[in-house]
């Protein structure tokens, strides 16, 4: 295959215009080949017969590859062995390696005394106390590195995962500092018979295949949702020194991952969804959160979060808010509780509610509204 | 709906005809963009088109159709300029730098132009010293333009729309040696940003800063690495002014150590500035010595094995990054 432009790869072979056997002299075009730009005209540079096609008419092959063999008067005939055409073009790698081009020679004055240690060595040497100059040096020219620093100070160099779980605690960190620090929170408090609801609960998880049955989460989820619309200044963001209300109630949902650690990626919109596809939406995330392949979008939306103890959790839950969010709902554990009504003690389900709220936004009545209206939406399950 | 097979010079000729068709104001212009179909055929096929009031086959002097180009930027349109080599771009230096680069600051800010303009870089192609620059670097340094470096096929496809948009001009540098490769493009694929850098293999051990043609290269590199047990990161810059100093430093700072690979001369080089800045943002990050991976300092020599000893290699990418990790954590 003829080079036929500088920047040519491979070329297809769309017409051979002689058969084997056939006659050919300097100049006769034998072949036509498509390349990116045009059909060219391929002519031969020697006189003889054409003795076997090599790549049949259809075929892309690199440039350089045999297409064809001719035998020039006189010569004898070859055995037919042709190689195969090479599958890819000949790659930059299978040059010699290069002569080494050494870097310029920078002098590097090195006074006595004093140790040679990688920026991040010497930050680390000085978190965990250790003395520079008693390391062995690992590193490019010995130099001491992070790792030389942490087997010095009898600390193991923390595996991967150990790195990870380290950095996601310390951004945890980070944010719940800064929410405590730039949230002036207050707290309310409620309970919420869950008398309806378990029932409803139970007769509409009868009817449903196990895979579609719903859990309570989906419908605490919703009625938090159903509830931004009546007290808005609970959904939203609190960026610049202002309150951005959202029309959207994208809820966060706290996930405990099992290393340790929690994330609260939200589930959009989900005043616009069924209870169906809440409870589809929180069984996939809680799966993607647990396997670590949440979306950026999940990770940065929410207007507000659900923390949400569940079964084995603890009767209630003070959450902290997320900054730039406004308002945090926790639920504890749904448990059986003496429930007074009308004179009389019964034994109902019931769950602890409490909001967090910011206190820039809003204030304590409007944040008993707001656990009004959800308690009120909880109330009417068969409505969610 | 599945994505579709295409080469990167196709993705281009995409690129131009949906803005053209998007837009009376696009229009194309440059040596050979009509009638042949341009040198690296990215425009075949949109003369017969868009006829030749809007891809317009121009006299061979960079400086005049660059100018006019600025011009009708000037005047509304929203001209895509095509440089044939960023070697011959020289000839326009001073329309691009001193008019097109500057017109919004010394007009007040009265003047936009907004101007795309393409042009083939880089070396690998047994073209000799006058035809294997890589003068993105320079670009690169002045203020008022924009410059990007399209490595993949989808940001071959989606990086001219954003720069069309762009009130400002854009330079758009296509690695010679890209236009034939072959790639798939998403279904929907559509206009991408061009401000920030992307990670194309994710890392621990070491970062591999690497752009247009390079990044192949710096791939290849990683693929060598990961048989070694080192897992390298390489991050295509993809936008080279203004650069995306944060993903550079936030890869830096977990990785620890960096390789930075340009095709470019080493002395006041992209690489150069590259290494500066996480010098000056990542210092305390650092493990190692930055390491710069170049082509020779050389006028570019025609032989083909000459050239490739040159250029930077996979290997040679290789072997320095294994050096820094070596011994390591």
């Amino acid at each position: 295959m003829p080079s036929l432009g500088a920047d040519m790869d491979a070329g297809t072979i769309t017409e051979w215009r002689v058969s084997p056997g056939a006659q050919v002299r300097k100049g006769d075009v034998v072949a036509v080949v498509e390349t990116d730009k045009a059909d060219i005209e391929v002519e031969v540079f020697e006189d003889g017969v054409l003795e076997e096609i090599v790549v049949p008419a259809g075929r892309k092959v690199p440039v350089g590859t045999v297409l064809a063999r001719i035998r020039a008067p006189g010569e004898a005939a070859a055995p037919s062995e042709a190689p195969a055409p090479p599958a890819a073009p000949p790659v930059s790698e299978a040059v010699a390696p290069p002569p080494e081009v050494p870097p310029p020679a920078v002098p590097r004055p090195r006074p006595p005394g004093r140790v040679r240690a990688s920026p991040a060595a010497r930050r680390r040497a000085e978190e965990l106390g250790v003395d520079l100059a008693a390391v062995a040096g690992t590193g490019p020219e010995g130099a001491v590195t992070v790792a030389d620093v942490e087997r010095a100070a009898g600390a193991a160099p923390p595996s991967r995962s150990e790195r990870r779980q380290a950095e996601l605690r310390r951004r945890i960190g980070l944010l719940m500092a800064r929410s405590k620090r730039e949230i002036p929170h207050y707290y309310l408090e409620d309970e919420i018979d869950l008398g309806p609801l378990a029932a409803w609960l139970a007769r509409e998880n009868e009817r449903r295949p196990v895979t579609r049955r719903l859990l309570p989460a989906a419908l605490l989820v919703r009625a938090v949702a159903l509830a931004t619309r009546e007290v808005p200044e609970m959904n939203g963001v609190f960026e610049g020194g202002a309150f951005r209300p959202s029309a959207s109630a994208h809820v966060g949902i706290a996930i405990s991952l099992r290393t340790g650690g929690l994330i609260a990626p939200a589930i959009h919109d989900v005043q616009d969804r069924g209870l169906d596809e809440v409870m589809e939406a929180l069984r996939d995330l809680v799966v993607r959160a647990r396997r670590g392949t949440l979306r950026a979008s999940e990770m940065s939306d929410p207007t507000i979060t659900v923390s949400n103890l569940g079964e084995t959790g603890a009767a209630r839950v003070y959450g902290v808010i997320y900054p730039p969010q406004v308002a945090l709902v926790g639920f504890g554990r749904i448990r059986e509780r003496p429930w007074a009504e009308g004179g009389a003690v019964t034994a109902r389900p019931a769950v602890s509610v409490t909001l967090s709220a910011d206190h820039r936004v809003s204030d304590g009545h409007r944040g008993s509204l707001f656990l009004a209206a959800i308690a009120r939406r909880l109330s009417r399950p068969e409505e969610l | 709906m599945t994505g579709q097979r295409l080469t990167y010079r196709e993705a281009l000729r995409e690129a131009i005809r949906e803005a053209m068709r998007a837009d009376e104001r696009v229009f194309l212009m440059g040596e050979d963009v009509g009638r042949y179909g341009g040198t690296y055929a990215v425009s075949l096929g949109l003369l017969e088109e868009f006829g030749p009031e809007r891809i317009r086959d121009t006299p061979l002097s960079e400086a005049t159709f660059v100018g006019a180009g600025i011009g009708a930027a000037l005047g509304g349109m929203r001209p895509i300029v095509e440089v044939m080599t960023v070697n011959f771009s020289l000839l326009a230096l001073d329309q691009i730098v001193n008019n097109a680069a500057t017109l919004l600051h010394m007009s007040g800010g009265q003047l936009n132009v907004p101007l795309v303009i393409r042009m083939a870089t880089g070396a690998g192609r047994q073209v000799a010293a006058q035809h294997s620059h890589s003068w993105e670097g320079w670009y690169a340094h002045v203020p008022g333009l924009r410059v990007v470096a399209p490595a993949t096929i989808e940001d071959a496809r989606g990086m001219l729309a954003t720069a069309l948009a762009d009130p400002d001009p854009v330079i758009v540098f296509e690695h010679a040696t890209l236009y034939g490769m072959e790639g798939e493009l998403p279904a929907g694929a559509g206009p991408v940003d061009i401000d920030r850098a992307a990670v194309r293999r994710a890392g621990e051990d070491v970062t591999l800063v690497a752009y247009g043609g390079t990044l192949r290269t710096a791939l290849g590199a990683a693929e060598i690495l990961a048989g070694d047990g080192i897992s390298a990161e390489v991050l295509d810059l993809r936008t080279l002014r203004p650069l995306d100093t944060a993903a550079i430093l936030e890869s830096v700072a977990r990785t620890r150590r960096a390789v930075v690979v340009d095709e470019a001369w080493r002395t006041g080089s992209l690489s150069a500035e590259v290494s500066a800045r996480i010098m000056e943002g990542a210092f305390y990050d650092l493990d190692a010595p930055v390491a710069r991976v170049c082509g020779a300092e050389v006028p570019m020599p025609y032989s083909y094995h000459l050239e490739q000893a040159a250029l930077p290699q996979p290997s040679v990418v290789a072997r320095v990054a294994r050096e820094l990790v070596a011994g390591g954590g």
